[in-house]
């Protein structure tokens, strides 16, 4: 997709930004100004300012119907928000389709699986990959002009993809047919297939005992070690959240109500009433 | 002998429903609407055949390519201008607008060509083929030759290339096949092109088989083809080839052994059976909704 450079808007880092220090000196992968959206006479999400460095794993928390997935429905236009500017990689989203966004580089899972459940694996892969492959419909009838080539080396990359997930075995299985917790790691490699500069990541622990969270944390480090890309999640477990989150975001009605590090976040009284309620007067 | 002979009219027949039906259930699993416009546009594609090579003096080939092209521009237009605006509102408006472009084609093709059927010209020139004691006429013969050959084009395309797994994608999760990438308004635009394009060819096979063709002629194949499609499971591409065939199968059968003017009431009654017995369809998805 093309992007006229006069497109491209640079804004100052907001002050209260959660970048951590290595990323300052780059710019932010996705930020947002006073992101807000109203349905109807309800706002949903308010003043919503973000900064995600280019590397960094971010948490959104928030105790139920605080308006985390809104905010990820906002991030990928699914919702067109009633205020405020998007930023991603320094392009304004406004207007754009889901797809248009999803070539600009965010990629995302969901809070309940939507795999596309009739393909294989590999097929799956294949559409996360639909952007990168070039093929045109004449070369891929006629099978030639270079399209065993370009499948060939959509075929080699979504194989690595499975590979560094340990499903390469799986790839002529049913999406659908997968056990829960390769469902789930799927839509990861589905995700990262799309070649984005950011992650979503809806829930990824959702349904899992504890030690598949653990291989989950370290997958998710994983990502962003070898991908270098920004990860950004919503989860209730908290372990996983502190455990590998360099930056966190609490939200609540729909407001950022705290920022900061895991320890930060751990000792904020507002965090603490938001999810626990007011201490009781003595 | 002369069972065979009804059979094989019959797989002709059906095979022409089977391909309106192709366009309905592709329509249906990708852009999720029923497009009663769909019938109407055989109609266009036979008078367009019957002007190329009938007023204009066209040799049928290029009469058969410009029907096919005006179908797809025409099928593509309908899609922009009346389908498209209503994309997020409910599936009833959108029906009622497609009932709405069927009547307004239909009028059309009132108004320039009056209500007298016009007759087709003679695209296929084959001579009847004798086997032993059986006969089989020319035109059930191309029919079916190239109806399969469409089938098959139509099951690699869908399988094998990227745009194919793209309307695949689509058709299962629409939401999540444009987080990955995926045009959603593309894909609906070559849905409607393909579903077009294969409706002018069976307009092509029907105005060959029937010989006369009006304003009128694309809705009642319209309705069986889309009857075909529930019956095969809507939305199932194997599911409208295998209903088209069947419908038309036991329409010529129940026309030969039963009665010509039953014929159309065996074939609903079939329809009912099927749907009480398994209301997806032949080969329908079955919906598994979570509780």
């Amino acid at each position: 997709m093309a992007v006229k450079p006069s497109e491209r808007i640079m804004v100052p880092l907001p002050s209260h930004s959660i970048v951590p220090i290595e990323d300052m000196h780059k710019a932010p992968v996705l930020q947002t100004h006073q992101l807000g959206i109203d349905f109807g006479g309800l706002t949903a999400v308010n003043n919503l300012n973000l900064a995600i460095g280019p590397t960094e794993i971010c948490g959104l928390i928030g105790p139920n119907g605080a308006g985390k997935t809104t905010v990820f429905n906002l991030l990928t236009n699914v919702y067109q928000p009633t205020r405020g500017t998007i930023l991603l990689d320094g392009y304004d989203t406004k207007g754009k389709s889901c797809d248009q966004v999803s070539k600009m580089g965010i990629a995302r899972t969901f809070q309940n699986i939507r795999l596309f459940g009739k393909m294989t694996v590999m097929d799956n892969v294949k559409i996360g990959m639909h952007n990168q492959l070039h093929t045109s419909l004449l070369s891929s009838v006629t099978h030639g002009f270079g399209y065993k080539q370009a499948e060939k080396k959509a075929y080699d990359k979504a194989k690595e993809l499975l590979d560094f997930f340990g499903m390469a075995d799986l790839r002529h299985h049913q999406a659908g047919s997968l056990p829960y917790g390769a469902q789930r790691r799927l839509e990861i490699v589905r995700a990262l297939a799309t070649n984005p500069k950011i992650l979503l990541l809806d829930e990824p622990a959702a349904g899992m005992n504890p030690s598949e969270t653990a291989e989950l944390m370290e997958n998710i480090r994983r990502i962003r070690d070898e991908f270098q890309i920004a990860v950004m999640l919503i989860e209730h477990d908290m372990n996983l959240v502190m455990g590998i989150c360099e930056g966190i975001c609490v939200l609540n009605y729909g407001e950022i109500i705290a920022k900061g590090t895991p320890d930060e976040i751990k000792a904020n009284p507002k965090v603490i009433e938001a999810y626990l309620g007011k201490k009781a007067d003595k | 002998m002369s069972f065979l002979s009804n059979l094989i009219s019959g797989l002709s027949l059906g095979s022409i429903y089977a391909l309106i039906a192709l366009g309905y259930t592709m329509v249906y699993g990708i852009a999720k609407m029923l497009n009663f416009a769909h019938g109407d546009v055989i109609m266009v594609g036979a008078f367009t055949v019957i002007v190329a090579v009938n007023s204009m003096g066209l040799p049928a080939v290029l009469g058969i390519v410009l029907s096919v092209l005006i179908c797809v521009v025409m099928g593509v237009t309908i899609e922009r201008i009346a389908y498209k605006p209503l994309r997020s509102s409910p599936p009833l408006s959108v029906l009622i607008t497609a009932i709405g472009v069927s009547y307004f084609l239909q009028s059309l093709a009132l108004i320039i060509f009056g209500s007298t059927q016009k007759s087709f010209p003679k695209v296929f020139n084959m001579e009847p083929v004798h086997l032993g004691e059986l006969t089989i006429k020319g035109e059930s013969i191309e029919t079916l030759v190239v109806t399969t050959a469409i089938m098959i084009g139509l099951t690699l395309f869908i399988n094998k290339t990227k745009m194919g797994k793209a309307m695949r994608a689509v058709s299962e999760d629409r939401a999540a096949a444009e987080l990955m990438g995926i045009s959603v308004n593309k894909t609906i635009t070559v849905t409607f092109a393909i579903g077009s394009a294969l409706a002018s060819v069976a307009g092509l096979f029907f105005g060959a088989t029937y010989g006369f063709i009006g304003p009128y002629t694309g809705s009642m194949p319209g309705i069986k083809a889309f009857v075909a499609a529930v019956f095969g499971g809507i939305g199932s591409i194997p599911g409208a080839m295998l209903g088209g065939i069947l419908l038309g199968v036991i329409e010529n059968l129940a026309k030969a052994y039963i009665s010509t003017e039953l014929s159309d009431a065996i074939v609903f009654g079939v329809l009912v059976l099927v749907l009480c017995l398994k209301p997806t369809g032949l080969l329908g998805k079955k919906i598994n909704e979570k509780v």
